[in-house]
């Protein structure tokens, strides 16, 4: 697929990749064998008919190909940006045995975005969608993939759905946590008002277990109440110095230029603009968090990684993304402490050199420490080594059981918590994830809401 | 979805500003110790202000600010009938507050608005209360009048004598504590400065001391962490946390130096306001 070069990219927010032209999608569609037993759908968390939706693409259906796609996905032109394909859908596609797999992903953000241009308002998909509104009233906390899903899937039999947000904005991770040049928020926007004109109603500024709480929507007439929340607060490494300025959490510094544009021009939200970055960490957010360093001017932006470039949970592609556009790596090494000057203003971190020795539960080669030390010297630090368990809504719900980790124990069938009538899906369950199981848990939880208060019949796929 | 603001009032001319805003929602969840986070318009940055007052029943809430920067500058500007772009809340934790104490609440500066809650919360729980309050001068007093109307007693010191002690209310609290011995607790809202010094004066006396901590944030719901302050060594966020925590366990010398982390970037903007305006 087209990108902007490396170089170009590294200095602006404008998306990296380019997405295919008509004859690019036309050619790609045609190697797709259309296999008699697709093992592709079977690696999609939502189960989307790709062999329906390529096979459409073929006869030069892009408006049946879109609505395929949005009989299992509320979200096609996010999932085919940043879902792994790789491990899901393309790496199950019978091509991938001996050549290069189908690139479903990219086909499907073809389908998505060449569907949106084309027709503006009916983007609000399939015939479903005209489902004979329903007495049945669903509210979903949180409105990041999860919720978007259930409210989507619920919209489409009619249910009236009302999303809260917490934030100022819904979309959740899509919105503060992926970058512009990952995931155009015009793109989010695009989707959101596909929904909305699906009947879900969106409330923003309401905190779940602060604005309003479980028992209060139960209370007020929601049939149902799905929680999707995410993972919320980011984890330290309780080192010292960690509280200096210019040591931030991924989620405050990408919150700050991805929700409150911080780098762009007439927006208030400051950010340190650091000359010399390192991102601890080696997931898509530590990537995601290094190329927008590098997009806000640092000199030089180096990932901190324990153990080698095998074992990093990054996708290759975002891996190769922010290599290409200069990203350095450090690895085998674990920061001890944080060094700040009289004003409390990071200027360095002590580094320990590690060596891999035996594979952990994950099955990952555990980092050893080897006792040798080294400085990087740094006036930014963003902290990308994952997340714990948000605490307000739990708190405030204590009849929600949680599990050894403080997430949402739930029936892994219905999604549904040890409070009836109340579902839970997305990191809140899993701990942090990707946005496409989220998008399953939440497609699973709002067919069974769907099953216990429409009936059988109500739930078509 | 906006909040229209009902009514307005200049406290100190050009200074301090008190907003009364339709927010039944915030109102009826809101429990004093509470703040809302806003934003005033589409370009602006969300900030954290404290909840000084609430009205369940007109379905209202109350918020008194100081004008220290762009964003509240720009909030200062709004008249009655006018929209603010985004409020949530309530947020944090409300103040802890024993039943069957006595309290005294100190607060300075702006902070006597959101102490204004805190004393009244105690109050209706039955508690002793006496405030103590401060400014540079008697014109400068905040809340004077609606802290008398409920509380027990009301201690005030300004600056330079024009009403009440002549000097600082760490003066008045440290005469207090020696003089009543039945003091549970002492609550403290202001600059950080203030609040320091009331937990260094209650130290040898072993009073339980809480303050209002007005850390730097975004989210406001946990999600970040710029809020992240030291307690008892450990590091807590202040907006899930707190705001409310052990004055003698906290380190003011950190919060002070976070607080002043964007301050070019501040300044930088509110000049650049203050130019077009």
């Amino acid at each position: 697929m087209p990108e902007q070069p490396a170089r170009e990219r590294a200095g602006n927010f404008r998306e990296v990749t380019l997405g295919y032209t008509a004859e690019d999608a036309a050619r790609e569609a045609a190697r797709c064998l259309q296999c008699k037993n697709p093992p592709c759908r079977k690696g999609c968390p939502v189960e989307i008919d790709i062999k329906g939706f390529i096979g459409r693409l073929r006869e030069g259906d892009r408006d049946g190909a879109y609505r395929v796609l949005r009989e299992t996905n509320s979200l096609p032109a996010v999932c085919g940006r940043v879902c792994p394909q790789e491990v899901q859908c393309e790496g199950a596609c019978v091509l991938g045995k001996k050549g290069e797999p189908v690139a479903i992903g990219r086909l499907e953000r073809y389908v998505a975005d060449s569907f949106a241009a084309g027709n503006g308002c009916r983007q609000s998909t399939g015939e479903r969608a005209c489902a004979a509104p329903r007495e049945v009233r669903v509210a979903c906390i949180g409105s990041g993939p999860a919720s978007l899903t259930a409210a989507g899937y619920l919209a489409s039999l009619g249910v009236a759905v009302t999303v809260f947000e917490a934030l100022h904005e819904p979309g959740g991770v899509l919105v503060y946590g992926i970058p512009e040049f990952r995931l155009p928020k015009s793109v989010v926007r695009r989707e959101l008002a596909a929904m909305g004109e699906m009947g879900v109603s969106f409330r923003t500024n309401w905190v779940g277990g602060k604005t309003i709480t479980v028992r209060d929507l139960l209370d007020e007439g929601y049939a149902a109440v799905f929680i999707g929340v995410g993972a919320g607060l980011p984890r330290f490494m309780d080192i010292p110095g960690e509280n200096l300025i210019g040591v931030y959490s991924a989620n405050e510094y990408l919150t700050r230029v991805n929700l409150g544009r911080a780098a762009f021009p007439g927006y208030d939200t400051p950010v340190c603009r650091g000359a010399r970055v390192a991102v601890l960490g080696g997931g898509n957010v530590a990537m995601d968090a290094a190329r927008t360093a590098l997009r806000l001017g640092a000199k030089a932006v180096t990932v901190v990684y324990r153990r080698t470039k095998g074992e990093m949970p990054a996708r290759r592609e975002e891996l190769n993304h922010a290599l290409e556009e200069g990203v350095r790596l450090e690895l085998l090494a674990n920061p001890l402490r944080y060094n700040g000057d009289e004003s409390r203003r990071l200027t360095g971190m002590t580094l320990e050199r590690q060596r891999l020795g035996a594979p952990d539960a994950s099955g990952r080669r555990s980092p050893e420490p080897t006792g040798e030390t080294f400085e990087l010297p740094v006036d930014t630090a963003i902290i990308a080594i994952g997340t714990r368990p948000n605490p307000i809504l739990l708190e405030s719900t204590p009849e929600l059981r949680l599990g050894k980790r403080g997430y949402i124990e739930v029936d892994p069938a219905s999604g549904e918590t040890a409070l009836p009538r109340v579902y839970a899906g997305g990191d809140i369950v899993t701990g942090a994830a990707t946005v496409i199981s989220a998008m399953g848990a939440g497609r699973r939880a709002a067919r069974a809401i769907a099953r216990k208060f429409l009936g059988e019949d109500a739930v078509t796929a | 979805m906006p909040v229209r603001i009902l009514k307005k009032k200049e406290l100190i001319p050009g200074q301090t500003v008190l907003l009364v805003l339709d927010a039944p929602q915030i109102a009826r969840k809101s429990r004093p110790g509470n703040f809302v986070i806003l934003r005033v318009d589409e370009t602006g940055e969300r900030v954290p202000l404290t909840i000084a007052d609430r009205d369940a029943e007109a379905g209202t809430i109350t918020l008194v600010f100081l004008v220290v920067g762009k964003t509240t500058a720009h909030l200062a500007t709004l008249g009655e009938g006018q929209d603010i772009l985004d409020v949530c809340g309530p947020l944090g934790k409300p103040t802890h507050i024993e039943p069957c104490s006595s309290v005294i609440c100190v607060g300075g500066g702006t902070g006597i608005a959101a102490m204004h809650h805190i004393a009244k919360g105690h109050v209706a729980a039955g508690n002793k209360v006496a405030v103590i309050i401060g400014a540079r001068n008697r014109e400068l007093l905040l809340f004077r009048e609606e802290l008398a109307a409920f509380c027990h007693e009301v201690l005030v010191a300004t600056d330079d004598g024009s009403l009440g002690h002549k000097g600082l209310v760490t003066e008045v609290l440290k005469a207090r504590l020696e003089a009543d011995k039945c003091v549970s607790e002492v609550v403290a809202v202001g600059p950080v400065p203030m609040m320091e010094a009331v937990a260094k004066v209650t130290r040898p006396f072993g009073v339980k001391t809480t303050v209002s901590l007005n850390a730097i944030m975004v989210d406001g719901i946990g999600m970040c962490g710029a809020c992240r302050c030291t307690v008892e060594g450990k590091t807590r966020f202040a907006c899930v946390e707190g705001p409310e925590f052990d004055g003698h366990q906290v380190d003011f010398q950190e919060l002070k130096m976070r607080l002043g982390q964007f301050r070019p970037e501040e300044k930088d903007c509110f000049d650049k306001f203050r130019c077009r305006s």
